[in-house]
């Protein structure tokens, strides 16, 4: 694609500097937060259950990691948040293929695949931990539920994309519905569907999150909810921050599917580097 | 080897329903498509030459009339398509969308590559065949589709304004480039152009339709011998020629409607 301004011509070894260069941005740039957090600790002189230092959340989160705590409530999380981008993805691929090919379907659910969106999933949340129990189930059905409709808009919106004229190339060569599948809607939907997985995936967390919230006794929410209970912030920070690793590390995986299986599509100009 | 006539069309006619009492776009086209020639078909735009293409190739079902393949045994034709887009999916590498049909028909990715590279040869795409469509200039897609569609070895290859979306150079060069490839291979060809010199280099018989509603206008032999080469454009036997066709296709002038003024 062309560029609407052009860019100033660079020389390929001025380039290749300030590539060099680029690199050192990003650890720089997370020093400087770490730093910038202690200063306002020690300036503000504001207590540890209010706000702790980096180096106290660090303690925590090695005592955390060498009892073994962590890395259990980390990895029941994460278990919920994969069963239910699963359960969730899955179902909203199958109803979305089925919906992208019937219209008149689409028109009779509408009503309620709007509901559930409109639905906040922390108000119902704790209706459905009543029901299904504080365990795993009730948390991999709220992930599953907060996925849904992002896969499900996204599975509609790429099936309904695919050009006509690359349907005429398959219907001219007497393709079979199951060769249009294979080797033209995957294929020329997999873009928008993984963005919108992209999406669902960073989602997910928040769903797990919430249910673990409202009643748990394992995982990261737990653990937030205890740290909250116990004024011990410095735990909360650490739970957080297992949170958002799971999520950039999720993301990071459908990222890495997606460059692997659109490679046909990849654009160097367009590369960003949020991941 | 080559009956007389590959495709009987009879009578056909199209009305596309657009809810104002229906857009006719062919009537009554009676037309013999002989095998192992290659038929041009011209006419204005609008004449539903594309309508006739599409028909052939099963994307449209006709309103009446028939279609009569001569094929062995009554087997469904096996009909290339080349589109005035090159239509190729971006997805896949020159060779893997030349191989594309040779996959839908079963057969392994090895003999289907093997099948490949001496079509790549044929159309001249050599050094280019793990290149993705997106990296392709226009000419070269479009040779991607052509072998795409000559790969099948079909009965009927229909070709709809192929060159259509190029520049005036990169066409005539590929013009040429067709006449040389259809030499090599005389399959039945069926061609719609805008271009009455591309009709008149490549055809052996170019049909002419008429404006809206499209009806078969001239029917004419193409007298140069071949094998041609594309310096026969410039003798004057083809100017005359061309002449003669361009009279037989008149741009029905469509009525310029009058901006009135609304009267109080």
């Amino acid at each position: 694609m062309a560029a609407i301004y052009p860019s100033p011509k660079r020389s390929p070894s001025q380039a290749v500097r300030t590539a060099k260069q680029r690199r050192w941005f990003m650890p720089v740039s997370l020093l400087g937060g770490l730093l910038l957090w202690q200063i306002i600790v020690t300036v503000s002189g504001l207590p540890a259950f209010i706000l702790p230092s980096p180096v106290e959340v660090a303690v925590r989160f090695w005592d955390m990691l060498t009892g073994g705590r962590l890395l259990l409530h980390t990895a029941v999380t994460l278990s919920e948040l994969l069963l239910g981008l699963l359960a969730g993805g899955g179902a909203a691929t199958l109803t979305g293929y089925a919906l992208a090919k019937s219209p008149s379907a689409e028109r009779l659910m509408s009503p309620y695949l709007i509901a559930s969106q409109a639905v906040p999933v922390a108000a119902i949340a704790p209706l459905l931990v009543i029901w299904f129990g504080p365990g795993m189930a009730s948390k991999v059905l709220i992930c599953g539920l907060t996925v849904f409709f992002p896969v499900l808009i996204n599975t509609i919106v790429s099936l309904r994309g695919v050009p006509e004229n690359l349907r005429d190339v398959m219907r001219a060569m007497r393709a079979t519905p199951r060769q249009t599948l294979l080797l033209l809607e995957i294929p020329a939907a997999l873009p928008v569907y993984l963005a919108g997985l992209r999406v669902g995936a960073t989602l997910s967390v928040i769903g797990a999150v919430v249910g673990e919230l409202v009643g748990s006794n394992q995982g990261l929410g737990f653990l937030i909810n205890l740290g909250r209970g116990q004024y011990d912030t410095a735990l909360v920070f650490v739970a957080v921050f297992g949170l958002v690793t799971l999520a950039i590390l999720l993301y990071g995986t459908v990222l890495l599917v997606e460059r692997r299986c659109l490679a046909w599509q990849s654009d160097p100009d367009k590369e960003t580097s949020l991941l | 080897m080559c009956p007389a006539t590959l495709l009987r069309i009879k009578n056909l006619s199209v009305t596309f329903q657009d809810g104002n009492g229906g857009l006719e776009a062919l009537d009554s086209v009676n037309l013999d498509l002989p095998e192992c020639r290659f038929v041009a078909v011209l006419g204005p735009s609008g004449s539903g030459k594309t309508t006739l293409l599409r028909i052939i190739a099963g994307l449209i079902q006709p309103t009446s009339g028939s279609l009569q393949f001569n094929t062995p045994e009554g087997n469904p034709p096996r009909i290339g398509l080349v589109f005035q887009q090159a239509n190729l999916m971006p997805w896949r590498t020159a060779i893997q969308n030349i191989t594309l049909p040779l996959e839908m028909q079963g057969i392994s990715e090895k003999d289907a590559c093997e099948r490949a590279r001496g079509f790549i040869d044929l159309v001249g795409l050599r050094g280019f065949e793990n290149s993705w469509p997106r990296n392709l200039s226009g000419g070269m897609a479009q040779r991607v589709a052509l072998a795409r569609a000559l790969i099948q070895e079909p009965d009927l290859l229909l070709l709809d304004e192929p060159f259509g979306a190029l520049d005036a150079l990169t066409r005539e060069h590929m013009g040429a480039e067709l006449l040389r490839i259809w030499q090599a291979r005389e399959t039945t060809v069926m061609m719609v152009t805008h271009s009455i010199s591309e009709a008149l280099l490549l055809a052996d018989r170019v049909v002419v339709l008429s404006a809206r509603p499209g009806r078969l206008v001239r029917e004419l032999d193409v007298p140069f011998p071949r094998p041609r080469t594309d310096e026969i454009r410039y003798s004057p036997e083809f100017v005359a020629l061309s002449h003669d066709l361009r009279a037989s296709i008149k741009e029905e002038p469509e009525p310029i409607p009058v901006a009135r003024k609304p009267k109080k």
